[in-house]
C-alpha cells in the first residue's frame, strides 16, 4: 500500500487546491499517468502517479481548498513499487541539515589559492632596462615558446602588432594560429577563449582596453570564474584576460575606468595589477602558468616607462605577494599599478617633512596579501590607501575593513582612502586632474592621519 | 546543397536497422522515464530551484549522438538532462546532482543546470542563455588548434537564437572554419514567448546565411531524420569545411520549468503534438511495423528502464549531502 502525497509544483508552493480527480477508486494506474489537477494561486498543474497500482481510496475530495504540500491525497494498492516514496523521512531530515549548514561559521575567510613559492633574483643578478610594454611582450613570448598550448587572441594583436604595440613581433615568431586577430566581438571571443580553456588550451585574451572588456564580463565571471566550482572541480579554465586598465589621458569617461574592485570582488578569479616592468614580466609569466582564470590589469600610462628587470632566464614573480617598495616607520601607504609611482613620490616629499612612509605595492589584488599590510600597520599604526578607482566598495574600502578588524588596537588614526572623485571622469584637462589621485592628495592624506 | 540556407526536402529516406532502432528506442525512453521521475522527485521536494525537463525533445539528442564519434564534445544550456544521458553519463550521477547530493556529477554544487563530464566530453550545463554558444565555439577552436579531428556539438534554444553572442560566434566559426555544429532546438517557446512573438525571421536555419553557414530544417521529432542531418553536418565540420546550422523543429511537452503553468499555449496544441508527433511512439511504430519487436518485447525494455531510473532515484536520495567542508573547495586550483 502506498500513499500519494500532495506534491509541490514550485519551489515556493506550500498548499494548493485539488481542482479535479482524473481517476477514481478501482482504477489501475501507471507511473507517469496524470491522476489529478491541482491549482495554486499561480497555476493549474497536473499530478502524475509515481507508482503502478490500483487506487483504493481518495483521501481528499475534488474541490478541496488549501491542501498542504505532502498531505496524503490518495491510497494506492501497489504492485511492485520499485522506489517506495520516502519523502516523509527525507523531508524531516532536511530542515536539520539546512540549519547545520547555515550555522556553519560563514566564511569571512576569503578563498585563496595556495601562494606559490617565492622566487627571488639571486644576489648579484644583472638587470636590463626594459619598458613595461616590452616586459609584457617578452613574458608572452617566453611562455609561448615554453608551452604550445599558449596562444594570444584579441583585436589588432597580430598584423597591427597590438593597439598599444604590446604584442609586437609575436605574429612573426608564432604565426597566425597562435596570434589571432579577432573581429570586434569581445563577448564572443572572450567566451570562445573560455571554451578553449575548458578544452585544455591556455589562452591569453587581450582586451584593447578593459573598458571594452565589460562587454565580456559575463564570460569572465559566469563562465571562467564559476565553472570550476559548479562542476565540482572538473572543469578548469586556465586563461589570462589582459589589457590596459584605468584612466589614460584625456579620453573621457567611457575610456577611463578602473576595474580593480570589480574583478577583485569575485571568488574564482585571480586579479593582478603590476606597477613596474619586473613585476609586469614576472607576474604575467606566473599568470599564464597558473591553472586559474586571471584578470591582468595593465596601465597604458606605464607601457612606455623603463624599469630595471632581472636578467635571468625565467623570471617569475609569485602571485599573491605584495612588495614593500619603501620601508618606513610612520605611516603605511598601499597602492597598485600606476598609483605606486605616485605613492613613492609622495613618500619622498613626506620624508623631506620628516614623515617616514612605508609604501606597499599590492601587485596582486586577489588573493590580497593581507599579512604584509597588517604587519606594516602594526608597526606604523596608520594607513592611507591609494587607488585610481572610486571609493565605494573599492580596494581601499576592503583594506580599511581588514585593517580595522585585524589590527584595530594598533591604529592611531582612522584608515584613510585616496581615490577618484565620485563622478565619471571628465574630458577637460583641469577637471580630469581634479578628479584623479595625485601626489598632493596622498601627502595631504598622510598628514591627516599623522596629525601634522 | 550550396552555401546558402537550404531546406531539406520532404521526409527522410534513410533506413535504420533493427538494432539501431532498438537502441534509439531505449535511449529516448530512458530520457523520458528519467525526466518523469525527476518531475516526481521535484513534487516531493527532493529537487529544488529550477528544473527544466526535456520530455518531447528526446529524438534530437539521441539522433545527434548517433552521428558522433568518441571524443566529440557536446555543450548545451540548462535543459540538459537528456544531453547528458545521451552522452552516456549515468542516471545515478545526474539524478544525484538534481537532489544536490555528493554523488552527483558536480558533487551537489551545480544542480540541474550545471553538470559536466570530461570523460564523456560533456561540457555543461550552462545557465546563461546563449553563453554556451561562445563556449562551444571555443571548444571547437581547441579542436582546430590541435588538429585532432574532433567536432563540437553546440546546442541552444529558439530563445537563445536572439542573443548577440550567437552571431559573434557564428562569424568567428565561419571565418576560421571551426569544427562546430550548431543545433537550434526550436521547441517554439522561450519560457512563455512563442517564436512568432520573439523573432522577425522564424525559420532559424536561415540565421547563418550572412555568415555563409549552411542551414537545414530538420524534423526534430524523427530520430532518423535527425541522425541523417547530423551526419551531414558533422562530416562537413570534421572535414574542415566549417560550421553548420541545424534547426530542429521540436516541442517540449512540459512547462518551461517546474513552476510554469503554461498558460501561453492551449492544451489542444500540446495534446496534438503528443498524439501525432511523439518521437518515441514513432520509433515504436517503426519497430512493430517492421516486425523487429512486439508490444511485449517493448514493455520489457520499458521495465528495464524503469529499473534503472528507480535505482537512480534511490541513489539520489541515499547519497549524502555534500560535506560542509566542500563549501570552500573547488574555488581555486592550487598552482
Ligand atoms: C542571459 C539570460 N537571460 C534570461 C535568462 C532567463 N531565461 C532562462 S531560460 C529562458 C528562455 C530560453 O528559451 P530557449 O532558448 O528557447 O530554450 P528552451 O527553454 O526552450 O529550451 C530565459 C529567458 C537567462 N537564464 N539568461
Ligand atoms: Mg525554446
Amino acid at each position: 500500500m502506498t500513499q500519494i502525497l500532495m506534491p509541490a509544483l514550485s519551489p515556493t508552493m506550500e498548499e494548493g487546491n485539488l481542482a479535479k480527480w482524473l481517476v477514481k477508486v478501482g482504477d489501475k494506474i501507471e507511473p507517469g499517468q496524470v491522476i489529478a489537477e491541482i491549482e495554486t494561486d499561480k497555476a493549474t498543474m497536473e499530478v502524475e502517479a509515481v507508482d503502478e497500482g490500483t487506487v483504493t481510496e481518495l483521501l481528499v475530495q475534488e474541490g478541496a481548498q488549501g491542501v498542504k504540500v505532502n498531505t496524503p491525497i490518495a491510497v494506492l494498492d501497489g504492485a511492485v513499487a520499485a522506489a517506495p516514496p520516502r519523502q516523509e523521512t527525507k523531508q524531516a531530515e532536511k530542515p536539520a541539515a539546512r540549519e547545520k549548514a547555515t550555522k556553519q561559521e560563514q566564511p569571512t575567510r576569503i578563498s585563496t589559492p595556495t601562494p606559490q613559492p617565492e622566487v627571488e633574483a639571486p644576489a648579484g643578478t644583472q638587470t636590463l632596462k626594459l619598458t613595461v610594454r616590452d616586459a609584457l611582450r617578452d613574458a608572452m613570448a617566453e611562455e609561448m615558446r615554453r608551452d604550445e598550448s599558449v596562444f594570444l587572441m584579441g583585436e589588432e594583436v597580430a598584423q597591427y602588432q597590438g593597439a598599444y604595440k604590446v604584442s609586437r613581433g609575436l605574429l612573426d615568431e608564432f604565426g597566425p594560429k597562435r596570434v589571432v586577430d579577432t573581429p570586434i566581438t569581445e563577448h564572443g571571443f572572450a567566451g570562445l577563449g573560455v571554451g578553449a580553456a575548458m578544452a585544455g588550451l591556455k589562452p591569453i585574451v587581450e582586451f584593447m582596453t578593459w573598458n571594452f572588456g565589460m562587454q565580456a564580463i559575463d564570460h569572465i565571471i559566469n563562465s571562467a570564474a564559476k565553472t570550476l566550482y559548479m562542476s565540482g572541480g572538473q572543469i578548469k579554465s586556465s586563461i589570462v584576460f589582459r589589457g590596459p586598465n584605468g584612466a589614460a589621458a584625456r579620453v573621457a569617461a567611457q575610456h577611463s575606468q578602473d576595474y580593480s574592485s570589480w574583478y577583485s570582488h569575485i571568488p574564482g578569479l585571480i586579479v593582478i595589477a603590476p606597477y613596474d616592468a619586473a613585476d609586469a614580466k614576472g607576474l604575467l609569466k606566473a599568470a599564464i602558468r597558473n591553472p586559474n582564470p586571471v584578470v591582468f590589469l595593465e596601465h597604458e600610462m606605464l607601457y612606455g616607462v623603463e624599469f630595471e628587470v632581472p636578467d635571468v632566464p625565467d623570471w617569475i614573480v609569485p602571485i599573491g605577494k605584495a612588495k614593500v617598495r619603501r620601508v618606513g616607520a610612520n605611516v603605511t601607504i598601499t597602492a597598485h599599478s600606476r598609483m605606486v609611482g605616485l605613492a613613492l613620490k609622495a613618500a619622498e616629499q613626506l620624508a623631506e617633512q620628516g614623515i617616514d612612509a612605508e609604501v606597499i605595492d599590492l601587485r596582486t589584488l586577489r588573493p590580497l596579501d593581507s599579512a604584509t599590510i597588517i604587519e606594516s600597520v602594526k608597526k606604523t599604526n596608520r594607513i592611507v590607501t591609494v587607488e585610481e578607482g572610486w571609493a565605494q566598495s573599492g580596494v581601499g574600502a576592503e583594506i580599511a575593513a581588514r585593517v580595522t578588524s585585524e589590527a584595530f588596537d594598533y591604529l592611531d588614526a582612522p584608515p584613510t582612502r585616496v581615490h577618484q572623485v565620485d563622478a565619471p571622469l571628465a574630458y577637460a584637462a583641469n577637471l580630469e586632474a581634479l578628479a584623479l589621485p595625485n601626489v598632493d592628495k596622498i601627502v595631504d592624506a598622510v598628514k591627516a592621519v599623522t596629525y601634522r | 546543397m550550396g552555401q546558402a540556407a537550404a531546406k531539406a526536402n520532404g521526409k527522410h529516406t534513410a533506413e535504420a536497422g533493427k538494432e539501431e532502432l532498438l537502441q534509439y528506442y531505449r535511449d529516448m525512453l530512458l530520457i523520458r522515464r528519467f525526466e518523469e521521475r525527476a518531475g516526481q522527485l521535484y513534487g516531493m521536494g527532493l529537487i529544488g530551484g529550477f528544473c527544466h525537463l526535456y520530455i518531447g525533445q528526446e529524438a534530437v539528442v539521441v539522433g545527434m549522438q548517433a552521428a558522433l564519434k568518441e571524443g566529440d564534445q557536446v555543450i548545451t544550456a540548462y535543459r540538459d538532462h537528456g544531453h547528458m544521458l545521451a552522452a552516456g553519463m549515468t542516471a545515478n550521477g545526474v539524478m544525484a546532482e538534481l537532489t544536490g547530493r555528493s554523488g552527483g556529477y558536480s558533487k551537489g554544487k551545480g544542480g540541474s543546470m550545471h553538470m559536466f563530464s570530461i570523460e564523456k566530453a560533456f561540457y555543461g550545463g550552462h545557465g546563461i542563455v546563449g553563453a554556451q554558444v561562445s563556449l562551444g565555439t571555443g571548444l571547437a577552436f581547441a579542436n582546430y588548434y590541435r588538429g585532432d579531428g574532433k567536432v563540437c556539438l553546440t546546442y541552444f534554444g529558439d530563445g537563445a537564437a536572439n542573443q548577440g553572442q550567437v552571431y559573434e560566434s557564428f562569424n568567428m566559426a565561419a571565418l576560421w572554419k571551426l569544427p562546430v555544429v550548431y543545433i537550434v532546438e526550436n521547441n517554439q517557446y522561450a519560457m512563455g514567448t512563442s517564436i512568432q512573438r520573439s523573432s522577425s525571421e522564424t525559420h532559424l536555419y536561415k540565421r547563418g546565411v550572412s555568415f555563409n553557414i549552411p542551414g537545414e530544417e530538420v524534423d526534430g521529432m524523427d530520430v532518423i531524420a535527425v541522425r541523417e542531418a547530423g551526419k551531414r553536418a558533422v562530416e562537413r565540420a570534421r572535414a574542415g569545411e566549417g560550421p553548420y546550422l541545424l534547426e530542429m523543429k521540436t516541442y517540449r511537452y512540459r512547462g518551461h520549468s517546474m513552476s510554469d503553468p503554461a498558460k501561453y499555449r492551449t492544451k489542444e496544441e500540446v495534446e496534438e503534438q503528443k498524439a501525432k508527433h511523439d518521437p518515441i511512439e514513432h520509433v515504436k511504430k517503426l519497430l512493430i511495423d517492421a516486425g523487429h519487436a512486439t508490444e511485449d518485447g517493448l514493455k520489457e525494455i520499458d521495465r528495464d528502464i524503469r529499473g534503472v531510473v528507480s535505482a537512480s532515484a534511490e541513489f539520489a536520495q541515499e547519497s549524502p549531502e555534500p560535506d560542509p567542508s566542500e563549501l570552500l573547495t573547488d574555488v581555486y586550483i592550487d598552482a
